[in-house]
């Protein structure tokens, strides 16, 4: 930029300071909220294995084994005893063995620590194609012998292995998330932004509407809406439907937001100062308004995520949302309706557990975000 | 001489937070408060006018911590040391609110928006004269006649928003003087006013200390203002008082170079032919963090020599009752010149 | 001496709720304003607050649209561009030679521009340079208010309130104006940040052969910098007046009302009590009948009441009014009568 050419060299105060933008600014704010970054990184960790799902993925996620129905979880394992009596390092799973109950005479697996089945990290595996395109044929982990069972979460109904299916349905849950938020907010800013810069009559209709679809009960409309969904189509044309619906309702927050925002800048000195040096429409949003609130929109987005992945795991939990082929969280706790499944088999709530952490870190993650964008804030 | 009402002795105050170091907000203060006196505290944003103000009532925020010093409070069962009050102790509400009150600069922030004004008064006449809500009534409605408020008996049931800036801060006067208090801290109560209207509340403070006899701490940044109703100034600078003393003498021979200079920054006036040009203080005031070392004044003084730099200057008397804290007046010219 | 702005019959009417079942109302904001600003000189606006000062800075500069009347802008070669039928684009060069400085330092300011790009914004705008040559003209611009160029690189939250009133002022200097509209540039400083400001106002007008207009509810800040003074009250011009003649002897009784007010930074002046202020400025929505100025003014008759006063120049002098008895009313100043001491 051209500021750095006439900027003398050995200032070191004003050199540190000119490199501060608004966004680093941002960011020193941020990291005084320490719950805040420690969300963020749980985030950022979920984020990446949605990422990686096929690669850290163990199993294919419908892969299924009559054998193994309900198996609990094995548990990773890295120390085993040697001959001698020492101990070596050796990741490993232990082996199931059947056990009757004499009383409810029923079948059920306990672990079997004798049997040991070596885990391989950075096993090499069947090739498939990360995120679609990307051929691979090497897993994070996994055991020699594919027959060998390895259910490292434990294995569900028909036998399929909980880990798989949990890190796909972070992909699709999380995915859902962002795409969701990203379709509101591109409607959230044309329309907000339109409503707040030339106010009026349009203003005063758009507004109208967002509170009119505001105090629509929500999840009414999405059955309503979900449930007109034509049951054959295929699993992508439903999840691009989901995304549509949830962000129905998702713009019109972020649209507040973005009015709000412009119509409180656009009495604010400096947009005046830039009337008045002449500048045009366009140039006075994209360069004076918009860079001033970005940081409210990201906090705000941010904030806006974890409704639509808990809308998403309550539709498909529901029965309306995604359908079973498809792994999302929603669909995932959709196996874990009943309480005797929960009894003999409470491993099936680990998507649960995953909303609750997902939820919780993207909500004080956006607070963060949110306190550290107010510039006039210390 | 009238015995004292209030005296703060050695006062300092600091602020403490986790992630930075210490600000002494307020350093080594002393005051005097006599009835039927006001003292005027002058000094640009950010010098420590209102935490000391606020020390007095013991209303600074919780990360705030009188060090050292006294605040000597002779009041109706005799003297009591409020900083070593707990600021929410019995002790400390029987005084505030009812033997020392204080006014604002934005009314609005200190006035309920959802009671009427009337109702507000009543409370605090009830809460501390134990009388009827009938007879505080009748005592809010005299209140609000007394400080000017036109029809004070329909306007005791009026909004705070309903009221015209300078009646909001009438009103805001007549809840400070619900229990006739015996010392009235003064928050620069005009600053947000028109002139038509300060000089209105300026005459209403001045009849009513008259006829209360009240002592009265009136802080402000207009040189105006003070001169028009002080009796005794002191002159804050990064929250040092660098000179006190009786207003007609420190506006005629100011002796600290701050206070000097701050007189001649406020433009005086004159016709054109005896116009001078404004001789404004160089720089702006440092944060409390790069405090200089010596005299807080260094960095921006005209005059600083030898030890302004290393030594914090004394106060030191110049005449009875005008103090300043200048070295300027421990040594001798020769020496300020080398 | 050359008019380089005048101003014909301004009037400017905001309409006030008016949403969709509710009924508007409106709010005379300037009542017919006429005035002319010299080429060279330092005009003051004076008035109470919401007295409409701000508004008609802003009608001048086209900063809002007018509801009625004409602002003319006098050309070098005595020709006159009507301002307010201007649209947008036609408008713009006029720009470069009207600029405005605010109040408030902080808001004045966009916080996600650097000091550079605040100043250098309106050069871009007009395309009068870049480059190198942008470069140049910003720091030697921001250099003549006192920003040093090592400075130019940081963001505005990074200045004192003086400083970035410095900014604002370079921002509107850049251009090269004639004019400038000062809307209380230094009411939110601290006094020794606004002498500062002060003087460096002055001096810029000199070095630059600039024409202010200064917005300013401080009479003694405009008995200081102003050369005339026009004097509103709820929305109308009630006295113009050269400074000195007006704070010698004021010929309208607001004019003497505001006098009296002022506080006097010397406790020998003290004016004690019994100033005969009363009320307060009524809201602009119900304005009273004939002299707007009669509900709080003492020499009131029933003429005032029924009957509104013109603005007219007095006794043939270079003073205006708006009051029926102008002419006779003998009217106190606020200049002491001995010549004050000065404060070393
Ligand atoms: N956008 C607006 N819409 C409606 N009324 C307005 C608007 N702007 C100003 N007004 C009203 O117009 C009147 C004049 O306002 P203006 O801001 O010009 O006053 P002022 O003299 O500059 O006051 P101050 O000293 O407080 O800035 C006021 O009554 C104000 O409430
Ligand atoms: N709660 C607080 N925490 C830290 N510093 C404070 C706090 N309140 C005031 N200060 C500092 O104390 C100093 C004096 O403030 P104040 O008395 O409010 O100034 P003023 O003279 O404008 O009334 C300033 O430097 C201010 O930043
Ligand atoms: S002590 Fe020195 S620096 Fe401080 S005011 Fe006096 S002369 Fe100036
Ligand atoms: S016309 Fe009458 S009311 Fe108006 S200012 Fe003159 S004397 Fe006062
Ligand atoms: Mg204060
Ligand atoms: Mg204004």
């Amino acid at each position: 930029m051209a500021v750095d050419t006439v900027v003398p060299a050995g200032h070191v105060a004003p050199a540190k300071l000119k490199r501060e933008s608004q966004l680093a600014l941002m960011w020193r704010r941020f990291k005084r909220h320490q719950l805040a970054v420690v969300s963020l990184w749980i985030v950022v960790f979920f984020y990446l294995v949605a990422a990686f799902a096929e690669f850290l993925a163990p199993t294919d996620p419908s892969a299924y084994s009559a054998r193994y129905t309900y198996a609990p979880p094995q548990g990773l394992q890295f120390i085993v005893a040697t001959e001698d009596g020492g101990w070596a390092f050796q990741p490993h799973v232990n082996g199931y063995k059947t056990e009757v109950d004499p009383k409810a005479m029923r079948r059920s697996f306990v672990i079997d620590p004798e049997v040991i089945i070596p885990v391989q990290f950075f096993a090499p595996s069947e090739p498939y194609y990360l995120a679609g395109f990307i051929p691979m044929s090497i897993k994070f982990m996994g055991v020699e012998n594919p027959r060998d069972p390895f259910y490292v979460l434990g294995a569900d109904r028909l036998g399929r292995d909980m880990l798989s299916r949990l890190i796909h349905g972070t992909r699709i849950s999380l995915s859902i998330g962002l795409a969701g938020v990203t379709l509101s907010l591109f409607f959230g800013i044309v329309i907000g932004g339109f409503a707040g810069y030339y106010g009026g009559w349009f203003d005063s209709s758009v507004m109208r509407v967002v509170e009119f679809i505001r105090s629509m009960p929500t999840i009414p409309l999405w059955l309503g809406l979900a449930a007109a969904l034509p049951k054959d189509w295929s699993a992508l044309q439903t999840y691009f439907a989901i995304t549509i619906i949830l962000s129905l309702i998702g713009w019109t927050e972020l649209a507040r937001v973005v009015r709000g925002r412009f119509l409180s800048l656009r009495t604010e000195d400096f947009v005046t100062a830039a009337q008045l040096d002449g500048a045009s429409d366009w140039r006075i949003v994209t360069r004076h308004m918009v860079p001033s609130f970005t940081s409210h929109i990201i906090a705000a987005a941010t904030l806006a995520i974890p409704g639509m992945i808990l809308a998403e795991t309550a539709l498909s939990f529901l029965g309306l949302g995604l359908q079973p082929p498809i792994v999302s969280w929603g669909t995932l706790l959709q196996e874990a309706q009943n309480i005797r499944t929960l009894a003999t088999a409470p491993w099936l709530l680990a998507p649960g557990v995953c909303v609750v952490i997902v939820i919780l870190s993207l909500n004080f993650f956006g607070d963060g975000l949110r306190d550290a964008a107010d510039p006039h804030g210390r | 001489m009238t015995k004292p009402l209030l005296s703060i002795n050695d006062m300092s105050i600091v602020f403490t937070s986790p992630d930075e170091p210490d600000i002494e907000a307020v350093r080594q203060v002393d005051l005097t408060l006599t009835p039927g006196k006001t003292l005027a505290l002058v000094g640009e944003s950010g010098c420590g006018k209102s935490v000391t103000a606020r020390a007095v009532l013991r209303l600074l925020d919780k990360n705030a911590d009188i060090r050292t010093g006294e605040i000597v409070y002779d009041g109706r069962d005799g003297q009591v040391d409020i900083a070593r009050l707990k600021p929410d102790s019995t002790a400390m509400r029987s005084i505030r609110g009812a033997q020392i009150s204080m006014i604002f600069q934005e009314p609005m922030s200190s006035l309920s928006p959802v009671h009427t004004i009337g109702n507000q008064i009543d409370e605090i006449i009830v809460l501390h004269e134990g009388l009827k809500p009938k007879q505080a009534r009748e005592r809010t409605i005299a209140l609000l006649d007394q400080v000017g408020v036109p029809g004070a008996r329909d306007r005791a049931n009026a909004y705070p928003f309903e009221l015209s800036g300078g009646l909001r801060q009438r009103a805001m006067i007549a809840m400070a003087l619900a229990c006739t208090p015996k010392l009235l801290i003064a928050d620069e109560p005009t600053t947000a006013l028109d002139v038509t209207t300060q000089a209105q509340i300026l005459d209403l403070l001045r009849q009513l200390q008259d006829d209360f006899g009240m002592a009265m701490l009136f802080i402000t940044h207009d040189l105006g203002v003070v001169a028009e109703i002080a009796d005794d100034i002191a002159v804050m600078y990064l929250g040092d008082v660098v000179e006190q003393g009786d207003v007609f003498e420190v506006f005629k021979t100011p002796k600290h170079p701050y206070t000097q200079a701050l007189m001649s920054s406020v433009p005086q006036l004159q016709r054109k032919a005896d116009r001078v040009r404004l001789q404004p203080i160089k720089g702006t005031v440092p944060s409390p963090k790069d405090r200089p070392v010596g005299c807080s004044f260094t960095s921006r003084c005209p005059h600083a020599f030898g030890p302004c730099a290393g030594t914090r200057p004394e106060r030191t008397q110049v005449s009875e009752g005008h103090m300043a804290r200048c070295h300027l007046l421990t040594h001798t010219k020769e020496e300020a010149l080398v | 001496m050359t008019t380089l702005l005048s101003v014909e019959n301004l009037s400017k009417v905001y309409t006030l709720g008016g949403g969709l079942f509710k009924q508007s109302r409106e709010l005379v904001a300037l009542n017919d304003i006429n005035l002319t600003v010299e080429a060279g000189e330092t005009l003051a606006i004076v008035g109470e607050s919401g007295c409409g000062k701000t508004t008609l800075g802003r009608c001048i500069i086209k900063a809002q649209p007018v509801t009625e009347g004409k602002v003319f802008y006098h050309q070098d070669g005595g020709q006159k561009v009507e301002l307010t039928s201007l649209d947008k684009r036609a408008i713009k060069p006029w720009r470069r030679d009207i600029r405005m400085i605010f109040q408030d330092p902080m808001s004045s300011l966009n916080p996600n521009m650097r000091v550079f790009d605040i100043v250098a914004e309106p050069l871009r705008v007009h395309r009068i340079c870049k480059g190198r040559e942008l470069e140049e003209r910003v720091v030697s611009t921001l250099a003549k208010v006192g920003i040093p160029a090592d400075a130019i690189g940081r963001y505005p939250h990074a200045f004192s309130g003086g400083q970035r009133q410095r900014i604002g002022i370079a921002r509107a200097l850049v251009l090269d104006p004639k004019l400038v509209i000062a809307d209380e540039a230094v009411s939110a400083l601290d006094v020794s940040i606004q002498a500062q400001v002060l003087n460096l106002l002055d001096d810029l007008k000199e070095e630059f052969g600039l024409t202010y207009i200064f917005i300013s509810h401080d009479l003694g800040v405009v008995n200081y910098i102003a050369d005339r003074v026009v004097v509103m009250y709820l929305g109308h011009v009630v006295e113009t007046s050269p400074t000195e003649l007006l704070f010698e002897r004021p010929r309208h009784p607001y004019t003497e009302m505001l006098l009296e007010a002022l506080p006097i930074a010397d406790p020998t002046r003290r004016k004690g009590r019994n100033k005969e202020l009363k009320g307060e400025i009524p809201y602009l929505g119900n304005r009273p009948q004939g002299c707007p100025f009669h509900t709080r003014c003492k020499y009131a008759e029933d003429k005032c009441r029924a009957e509104k006063p013109v603005l007219r120049p007095i006794n043939g002098t270079a003073q205006m009014a708006a009051c029926h008895f102008a002419e006779t009313l003998n009217l106190k100043g606020a200049y002491d009568a001995a010549p004050q001491k000065v404060i070393a």
